[in-house]
């Protein structure tokens, strides 16, 4: 869209997401300790890790699911740890889910037009009486809605029922409804999962187009040349600890990450190894 | 459905709504005929219709499971009762008793909403049955030591309906026809349905409506794209609430009477099954299945008798005994060949099949 999105010049913006401390136990397990982070206005920040490293926890955490034992979350002069899901997301904060959790048996119309629930005010009265502003604000829902969904390019699956698309259009429609609440960070849980090659070449420019529109995004992803050639920063993330926070470049040669996160295999396929790096 | 919208109506809907008006307007004189009492059993399909709509609010569109609606249905009919017969000695018109009974209704949809928030499915239910019941046991018990609801006895000689001096309860003739009571009624139950009707349809069509259907669909979807589910939910309970405390005033208005018996659990569930058997979530198919399931049993006990009669010479099977056998058996066949009820909504049609290739 805008010139923006080429450029990839960390670190310009302000501090937009600031975690300090989060932790979080389920029972025996320790899922998050003493996570703290800071995301910047206008990057792709990367949460990667292994399975069970407590990313989609941390995602869950920020976005209110899960309430942590300790730990802040501040994000645009909110205090996220203090609110709940809904006012979250009223805080310019949205997300999609790993596991997709679209309204199935709704339209992706439909599915978008929700989204923009919490940026329109109309009430049973207004519902009722349909009066001039609440059509006009049914109008402007329907139509936002199809500019969203012909911004991630579904749009010709509009009135298909959500349950009944791709895998890969499942994902673009979450991004869809995630984009209709009009939010200033988009924190995506594992986009690219279950998607064919062509599929996250597409994604990727869709991403890369909605931090070009000026919106802050969170990945978490498991696909590296995806995370590595598309983010500004990355936090790896280990047992619910922080491995390592910084550049693609710095994280991927990071010794400890190579060893705890990437294996030996893949770290070969890099080009570097353990070994070298200590050397080094 | 959005294209629909724009279409143009076609002539042949205006044509069915003209007949179907026509024939909603001539039907009590037409029913009359057959006697009186089918007037009445009309009048009470009305009421069911209202209470089905909403439930169908609460159950169709939110999603979530009440056993114990009738509790609201006994809020309205109690309002009014209380405030316009001679039991306190209170005469107030109908537009203080009404609204009063809708606030009151809409109050206890509330309090019945705040602790089922986090409840769904089985625990709702049996969450939602337990309050049911307390309000009529309440109702049941509060003659002493102050005597509010006059016990087990009920509220007698309650007030008809009355707009400045044209009084529902009494007949009347009009330009040479006499106009019954019930036929009185007729008209403005079915006015008020007709509202209802209106209030669900738009409701349905509106931000609001997508709420409900999104934390039908998925509340913690719904909750992280910014709906505020506390505040949806109980809206949806008040919203049912409402209709339900309008049905149970003009109930008590009509019959005169209201009594615990009532409202009791069997009425909750009947108006469920209407709700489920009609089509959950869709409103023509809520109005059919109230409708059928309140007229039907009135049939079939005008032929379950003289039929025994023909046939053995005497009454051998109890008509209420067997309305209940037939009714079971009805239900039972709805569930097993479509289940997702007679005339289901697009939605649910789509869920069942997605249910089946899944299994």
């Amino acid at each position: 869209m805008s010139t923006m999105a080429t450029s990839k010049t960390a670190g310009g913006g302000q501090v937009l997401l600031q975690a300090s401390g989060l932790s979080k136990r389920f029972g025996g397990l320790q899922a998050l300790s003493e996570v703290s982070f800071s995301i910047r206005q206008g990057d792709i920040y990367g949460l990667i890790g292994p399975n069970g490293a407590g990313k989609t926890t941390l995602f869950n955490v920020m976005t209110g699911l899960y309430v942590p034992e300790s730990g802040r979350c501040e994000f645009a002069g909110h205090v996220l740890t203090d609110y709940k899901p809904h006012q979250i997301a009223e805080a310019g904060f949205a997300r999609t889910f790993q596991n997709i959790r679209l309204f199935g048996n709704l339209s992706a119309l439909e599915n978008v037009m929700i989204g923009r629930h919490v940026r329109t005010r109309a009430g049973v009265l207004g519902a009722v009486l349909r009066n001039r502003a609440t059509r006009r604000e049914e109008e402007q829902i329907e139509a936002r809605a199809y500019e969203l969904l012909e911004y991630v390019g579904i749009v010709e699956r509009a009135n298909d029922i959500a349950r009944s698309l791709s895998y890969g259009d499942q994902r673009r429609l979450e991004i869809a409804r995630a984009l209709a609440t009009d939010p200033k960070l988009l924190a995506l849980d594992e986009p690219a999962a279950g998607m064919n090659p062509s599929e996250t070449v597409v994604l990727r420019q869709l991403i890369e187009k909605i931090r070009g529109d000026g919106i802050t995004v969170l990945l978490i992803e498991h696909d590296m040349k995806l995370v590595m050639g598309l983010c500004d920063r990355v936090l790896v993330l280990e047992y619910g600890k922080v491995l390592a926070e910084g550049r693609p470049a710095e994280v991927q040669h990071n010794p400890r990450v190579i060893e705890a996160y990437l294996g030996a295999g893949a770290a070969k396929e890099l080009g570097i190894t353990a070994t070298q790096e200590e050397q080094a | 459905m959005m294209d629909a919208k724009k279409k143009p109506v076609p002539v042949r809907v205006w044509l069915g709504a003209l007949l179907i008006g026509v024939v909603l307007a001539v039907l009590p004189f037409v029913l009359g005929m057959a006697g009186q009492s089918w007037i009445r059993t009309l009048n009470f399909a009305l009421l069911y219709v209202m209470l089905a709509l909403g439930l169908n609010i609460v159950v169709g569109f939110a999603g979530l499971l009440d056993l114990g609606y009738i509790a609201f249905y006994a809020v309205g009919a109690y309002v009014w009762a209380m405030l316009a017969s001679p039991h306190f000695g209170l005469h107030l018109p109908f537009w203080v008793v009404m609204p009063a009974g809708i606030v009151l209704a809409a109050l206890f949809g509330v309090l019945l909403g705040f602790p089922v928030l986090k409840l769904r499915g089985d625990y709702l239910a049996i969450v939602t049955l337990g309050f049911g019941e307390i309000i009529r046991i309440f109702m049941n018990n509060l003659d002493a030591p102050v005597n509010i609801t006059n016990g087990p006895q009920g509220i007698n000689r309650v007030d008809t309906f009355k707009v400045g001096e044209f009084v529902f309860g009494r007949a009347e003739t009009f330009f040479g026809i006499r106009v019954t009571g019930p036929e009185k009624y007729y008209y403005l139950l079915l006015a008020v349905t007709l509202l209802i009707v209106f209030v669900c349809v738009r409701l349905q069509h509106s931000r609001i409506g997508r709420a409900w259907e999104a934390i039908r669909e998925d509340e913690i979807a719904a909750k992280a794209m910014g709906i505020n589910t506390r505040n949806v939910k109980l809206l949806a309970f008040a919203m049912g609430a409402t209709f339900g405390g309008v049905a149970g005033g003009l109930f008590a208005s009509m019959q005169g009477f209201v009594s615990p018996e009532s409202f009791s659990l069997t009425e909750s569930i009947s108006v469920l099954c209407m709700v489920v058997l009609g089509g959950m979530g869709h409103i023509p198919g809520v109005i059919v299945g109230a409708l059928l399931l309140s007229v039907f049993p009135e049939l079939l006990r005008a032929v379950v008798v003289p039929l025994q009669q023909s046939v053995f010479g005497e009454v051998i099977l109890d008509p209420d005994g067997i309305r209940m056998l037939l009714f079971g058996f009805a239900l039972v066949l709805v569930m097993i060949y479509r289940p997702e009820g007679l005339w289901p909504s697009a939605v649910r049609r789509r869920e069942r099949k997605m249910r089946e290739s899944q299994a």
